[in-house]
């Protein structure tokens, strides 16, 4: 039974610019990202089978929807974030209460060390990857790998349009990858290849990278991703996966997409 | 040019996902240079791995380009502390835990700044300044009480030696010392470097002096001239001997001896035996070398020509020296202390014939400094080989055949 933390968008919208996607200008239209949130949960819930634990939503924080952002959760354990914008430093003491009040031990990375959770931190059950440069510190991984005592590689992301590594790189339970070769350098894309054959791995196409193809949610042989994207939907078809599309582009504007809006919790 | 470095870290699971690689490609493609002070790869796939890296470059401005391009990919300096400085005990004692010196250049930090010690020389401890921010070497009999010592280990960073980029005999031979080497090249090979370094030293252009440091079998085995002529031709600018290569050297001319023996015939000569020591008194009642050739008493060999060409000679006593002749420094302190003040400015030294001479240069050489060591005995250029510097170069040959190759190889008719 797979577990992931939401939080209902009450309080989204666009207050700050923080990444290539954000305009204060493209205002969100808060009607329709409360469906559309919806929609994802009910996916989620009705068809996919996990179960959601919901925050509370907080006002003056339109981001804390993006709960991938909380920290990265390990078995009993939780490494917060320690987010690179002041705009989202906010969310960090909510979403460590959260933890701490549903019973998970906090281990806290050290004063200026940056690390985004789950956004920045993926992988198989054999081995992780780090994404680093952007938003979180290259530095964290290390740290993480000896607590946790699983190899990370660190992937540079030289792309700002794909600033958390979840934006442009998606494992799938049966071993597959759904990645934007061009968010990597030539050292990331090496590594990458190095790990995953190429027959299990899908270079998304730039079009589908920008509606976020790789900002899916794999829970077994269910996979919930943003609607649009055709070429990665025929990928994940063939390889037996249950397809559930999504419209959410009022997150978009955020840039954000149904991964963002979840955390795993084990 | 000071060279700038800084010694980073690196850790995590930088193998496979070529992190490292990409660093170190960094590094290169900015015009810097690396080394690995030592690496650890993880043994298992969970296990992280580590590599601690000097990074070098030819300025601080672009060191500080490369560290900033590096450390996002988690290259972090390590912290440098400054140097410990502690104030010598009493006069000619160093403090406990002094640092002792190696031949390479070595740097101190002072109040957070890399500082050049003045003075690269093996054996030494390193006296700061921490005012001035200066450092030099300074030998332990020279220490003052209260002179402010390094001690430990902490804020000093020797450079190693770069590869010499001349390709020549004194950058490919890597210190080994055979019997069997073909002498040929490497005579011509450190002829070359003669003629460049006179080319500098008539310019005024520092480094170009070439030093000789030699034993009297250099006259004894049919050297003189072809020596002479060496310092004549101003390729030698810089002699260190004893009391006894003077000596004979003299006595050829006085006595047309070495030694007792003929120098042309190679005969003993009836009361022979006695030329050396009648030489040394002559010149002891002239008052000085440079007076009897002035005078013209002394008119040929090594000494007249050093008096003529105003060559930097220091010759220092041993026990049982003969007189000794004026002008030997009997105090072996004080001998150190003339070597040591010659030996700026050189940019080349030969070493012939002469375990004494030979020894004691080479630890008051710097590493940086060429020096061809020439003795039939292959235990003393093997000695100065394993000093570890890339450009030392053994000569086991005779030293009259070596400076006479070497002057025919420069143009002398014998």
């Amino acid at each position: 039974m797979s577990r992931l933390l939401v939080c209902p968008p009450d309080y989204f919208g666009i207050e700050y610019e923080i990444n290539p996607w954000m305009r204060c200008s493209n205002a969100v239209k808060s009607d329709q990202a409360i469906l559309q949130w919806h929609h994802l949960m009910r996916v989620l819930e009705q068809d996919v089978g996990a179960v959601l634990e919901r925050m509370q939503p907080v006002p003056g924080l339109p981001d804390l929807v993006f709960t991938a952002n909380a920290g990265v959760v390990v078995g009993g354990k939780v490494v917060p974030s320690r987010f690179r914008y002041a705009e989202r430093q906010k969310e960090e003491a909510f979403f460590e209460d959260w933890f701490r009040t549903h019973g998970y031990e906090v281990l806290t990375l050290g004063e200026g060390l940056l690390f985004e959770g789950a956004g920045d931190l993926l992988g198989f059950p054999d081995g992780w990857f780090g994404g680093y440069r952007q938003r979180s510190d290259i530095r964290a991984f290390s740290i993480l790998s000896d607590w946790f005592n699983r190899e990370i590689l660190p992937l540079e992301l030289v792309d700002g349009r794909f600033y958390h590594l979840d934006t442009c790189f998606c494992p799938l339970s049966g071993g597959e990858l759904l990645y934007y070769p061009a968010a990597f350098d030539r050292y990331g894309q090496a590594a990458i290849a190095d790990r995953i054959a190429s027959e299990r791995r899908l270079p998304v196409p730039e079009a589908e990278a920008m509606k976020f193809a790789c900002n899916a949610v794999c829970v077994g042989k269910h996979v919930a991703l943003p609607a649009g994207c055709p070429h990665t939907e025929e990928f994940l078809e063939t390889r037996g996966y249950q397809l559930h599309p999504i419209p959410l582009d009022e997150f978009m504007k955020s840039g954000g997409s149904a991964k963002c809006l979840t955390l795993a919790l084990d | 040019m000071m060279q700038a470095q800084e010694t980073v870290l690196i850790q995590g699971h930088i193998i496979d996902s070529l992190i490292l690689a990409k660093v170190l490609d960094t590094i290169l493609m900015m015009g810097g240079t690396f080394d690995f002070q030592d690496v650890q790869i993880g043994k298992t796939r969970g296990e992280s791995s580590r590599a601690r890296i000097i990074v070098r470059a030819s300025s601080a401005t672009s060191l500080g380009e490369i560290l900033h391009a590096i450390q996002p990919h988690g290259a972090s300096i390590e912290s440098e502390r400054d140097c410990r400085l502690t104030a010598a005990p009493t006069d000619g004692i160093f403090p406990d835990e002094f640092y002792a010196t190696t031949h390479l250049s070595t740097q101190v930090r002072v109040y957070e700044q890399w500082v050049e010690v003045e003075g690269t020389e093996m054996d030494l401890g390193i006296l700061v300044d921490p005012v001035n921010r200066t450092a030099r070497t300074i030998p332990m009999g020279q220490v003052k009480q209260g002179d402010l010592i390094v001690t430990g280990r902490d804020g000093v960073r020797v450079i190693p030696l770069q590869r010499p980029r001349d390709r020549d005999v004194f950058s490919f031979m890597e210190s080994q010392v055979s019997v069997e080497r073909p002498h040929g090249r490497v005579i011509g090979d450190i002829a070359k470097r003669l003629v460049l370094l006179r080319t500098g030293f008539r310019k005024g252009t520092d480094g170009s002096k070439v030093l000789l440091a030699g034993g009297p079998a250099i006259v004894h085995a049919g050297g003189r001239d072809a020596l002479t002529w060496l310092i004549d031709e101003e390729f030698i600018h810089i002699l260190f001997c004893g009391n006894a290569l003077p000596a004979h050297d003299m006595e050829v001319d006085l006595y047309g001896t070495s030694l007792g023996y003929g120098h042309a015939a190679g005969l003993v000569v009836p009361h022979g035996h006695e030329h050396h020591l009648r030489t040394i008194n002559r010149i002891r009642a002239i008052g000085s070398i440079e007076a009897a050739v002035k005078s013209g008493v002394i008119k040929t060999g090594i000494m007249a020509a050093c008096i003529r060409r105003g060559a930097h000679v220091v010759m220092a006593g041993t026990i049982r020296d003969d007189g000794p002749l004026p002008g030997v420094i009997t105090d072996s302190i004080q001998a150190q202390t003339a070597m040591r003040a010659a030996i700026p400015g050189t940019g080349l030294a030969m070493l012939v014939a002469s375990t004494l001479h030979a020894v004691a240069t080479g630890n008051l050489l710097p590493a940086r400094i060429p020096s061809v060591c020439v003795d039939i005995n292959p235990a003393v250029p093997t000695k100065l080989a394993d000093r570890g510097s890339f450009q030392a170069v053994g000569l086991v040959m005779d030293a009259a055949s070596f400076l006479r190759d070497l002057a025919r190889e420069l143009g002398w008719k014998s």
